[in-house]
């Protein structure tokens, strides 16, 4: 297991958000956390990192308590893509060499350049890389996003929304490169997502929060129309077309 | 634990020689303005009420005694001034650079966060209640006051105070930039009240020596306290250049800064701390000197960008400039009197400023 997470609980201030949360995620695995606007899957992922401590519960990751680590040993194991990235004066360059932070001492080496630049032709940034990230577009900057992430070298990406900016044939880039990542180097993915369509083709495992806690969880196999309904509030129908699942609202 | 993640062919690839290029015009600029500033230090040893040529203010700066009289006024006057005029200029530029960027704030000052306003109200105060004042002048002549180091003492421990209820307001608030600059903003008008209120009831003698503490000099340092001011400045600015990834990071946003290993909120409290202590030693000593903190930066923004790996470095350099020629203008232009630089550079701010927001990009 590269991840357990066992019984967390979170709330701001007064507010509850999440309660009992419990599941596991193995190596080379692909998990999209789904759910409905402000059910708490970003809180969620924020708790697995550490940005936020939960209230109760432990997160493990291979074995050791993420709660207890230090933030910069945390940032060596797991790459975190906020929902919103927000624009800096910094070449997109500059942006992804931000994730060698975590293994860098006092200076970058001529090997983090060569990740970053490794990275940036993986994910087709050649031509943006000595540009401004404040000049870019939403969907740019998002792919820049991603790039730091997986510069960072982390055991586990975390992706709030990863394609909630991109057009189709860079939501479909994006995630083929996400999979590659995930498949060779040995590493695991958490997403949270709204398209359901891309979520099934891309993930191995799911999620469904309803009212802060875990509703189902499960492979392909266990998602029925039931489950979306309950969890959405809207009727659906999940059709097989060339071996893809599609869900689509009746 | 670090593995390479990816075959790396061993060389570096073309966008990896684009982006060498990239940073490497930034070392030029950066050395290009040292060696600029180098220039104008010998230029301004050499202009005064006495010129001396430059190639004789390079022979005595170098041990050898041309002329008795050139020495003494090389040594004792125009050296540890233009040095002054470096130091600060730089330690303001650094302040400013650091507090825009843990702010996330473009307006982000030693001068913005009511730091230096304390100070003021501080020797204002100094002068008031305990008969302080400053003597070390190079037109105050009509002010003689007793003890010139309490004074410094005071500013310094106000500006300290100020940075502390920011502080302080911010670790019960959140560590947010709002907070910090709300608070900041709320401190500079208080205390600018506070030394309004003090001027109204001060006698002429008290009201000379707090007005003339106002307007910055840089006149005022002997070479002791040039040391000391160059010592914090310098500890200050190898703790900035530490933490030049971290502020880079803070700039990609705080969820990001954090995912990165970042602790935020202590980069934000450690930051202001160092760069406030840099803007109150330079105030408590010399007074005074508004807009270099906010101005420079931008300033070198423009040329070098906004990577804090460089853009530390440049502002120090156009801090420094900017007062070093601001200092020697404000020498020359009424002769024989010397302005203090402050005047000046207050002048120079405003269309600046106007002149960085109307020249195209945003700051
Ligand atoms: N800083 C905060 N303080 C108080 N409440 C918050 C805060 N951030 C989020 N919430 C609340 O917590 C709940 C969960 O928010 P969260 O951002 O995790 O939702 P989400 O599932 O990611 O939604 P979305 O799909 O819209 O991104 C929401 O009801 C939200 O209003
Ligand atoms: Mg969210």
């Amino acid at each position: 297991m590269i991840l357990e997470v066992d019984g967390v609980e979170f709330q701001y201030k007064s507010k509850e958000v999440l309660k009992d949360i419990k599941f596991e995620l193995k190596r080379n695995e692909i998990l999209s956390i789904l759910g409905p606007n402000g059910v708490g899957k970003t809180t969620l992922l924020k708790c697995m990192n550490a940005i936020l401590k939960p209230k109760r519960g432990t997160v493990l990751i291979e074995d050791e308590d993420v709660l207890k680590l230090e933030q910069i040993e945390i940032a060596r194991r797991l790459g975190y893509v906020p929902q919103r990235c927000e624009p800096a004066r910094l070449t997109a360059f500059d942006a992804i060499l931000l994730g060698r932070m975590p293994h860098m001492k006092w200076n970058i080496s001529t090997e983090d350049v060569m990740i970053v630049e490794d990275t940036i032709k993986k994910l087709s940034l050649d031509d943006m890389a000595l540009r401004y990230i404040d000049e870019m577009s939403g969907g740019e900057l998002q792919k820049v996003g991603i790039a730091r992430a997986i510069a960072q070298n982390p055991k586990l990406l975390l992706l709030d929304e990863p394609t909630s900016s991109l057009d189709l044939k860079n939501q479909l880039e994006i995630l083929d490169t996400v999979k590659e990542v995930v498949r060779k180097e040995n590493v695991s993915a958490i997403m949270t997502m709204h398209d359901l369509n891309l979520a099934f083709r891309y993930s191995d495992k799911f999620l469904f929060l309803k009212n802060g806690t875990i509703f189902a969880a499960g492979n392909m196999e266990d998602i029925t129309p039931d489950i979306i309904r309950e969890v959405y509030g809207v009727p659906v129908t999940i059709q097989n077309f060339q071996d893809v699942s599609v869900v689509i609202p009746v | 634990m670090v593995k390479i993640p990816n075959k790396t062919t061993g060389d570096e690839g073309d966008i990896s020689r684009r982006y060498r290029e990239h940073t490497g015009r930034k070392y030029t600029y950066i050395l290009s303005g040292i060696l600029f500033l180098f220039v104008m230090l010998i230029l301004s040893i050499s202009i005064g009420s006495v010129d001396i040529p430059p190639i004789e203010v390079m022979q005595t700066l170098t041990g050898h005694t041309v002329s008795v009289r050139w020495d003494s006024i090389i040594w004792n006057i125009r050296l540890p001034q233009v040095l002054t005029a470096i130091v600060a200029g730089a330690g303001l530029a650094v302040s400013g650079v650091v507090m825009q960027s843990i702010l996330r704030n473009p307006l982000g000052s030693p001068f913005t966060l009511g730091i230096s306003n304390a100070a003021a109200f501080g020797a204002a105060f100094s002068v008031m209640a305990l008969g302080t004042g400053s003597t070390h002048s190079s037109v105050g002549d009509a002010v003689v006051i007793s003890n010139p180091y309490t004074t410094t003492v005071v500013a310094f421990v106000f500006a300290l105070a100020a940075t502390v209820i920011i502080l302080a307001f911010s670790r019960f608030r959140g560590v947010t930039p709002e907070v910090m600059i709300l608070v900041g903003v709320a401190m500079g008008s208080l205390f600018s009240a506070g030394t309004m209120f003090l001027q109204y009831f001060a006698d002429d003698v008290q009201l000379a020596s707090m007005v003339f503490w106002t307007f910055g000099d840089v006149s005022r340092a002997s070479w002791s306290e040039l040391a000391l001011i160059t010592l914090i400045t310098l500890g200050s600015v190898i703790y900035f250049l530490l933490e030049r990834w971290k502020y880079n990071a803070i700039d990609a946003g705080d969820e990001t800064a954090k995912g990165l290993g970042v602790n935020v909120e202590k980069v934000r409290v450690r930051g202001m701390m160092c760069a406030s202590l840099v803007t109150a030693i330079i105030v408590a000593f010399l007074g005074v000197i508004g807009f270099v903190g906010l101005i420079c930066p931008h300033m070198a923004r423009r040329v070098i960008g906004d990577d804090h790996r460089f853009l530390i470095i440049g502002s120090m350099i156009m801090g420094s400039l900017l007062l070093l020629c601001a200092d020697t203008a404000a020498r020359v232009m009424i002769d024989p009197y010397q302005l203090p630089v402050a005047v000046l550079t207050s002048f120079l701010g405003a269309p600046t400023f106007i002149y960085l927001i109307l020249g195209g990009r945003k700051i």
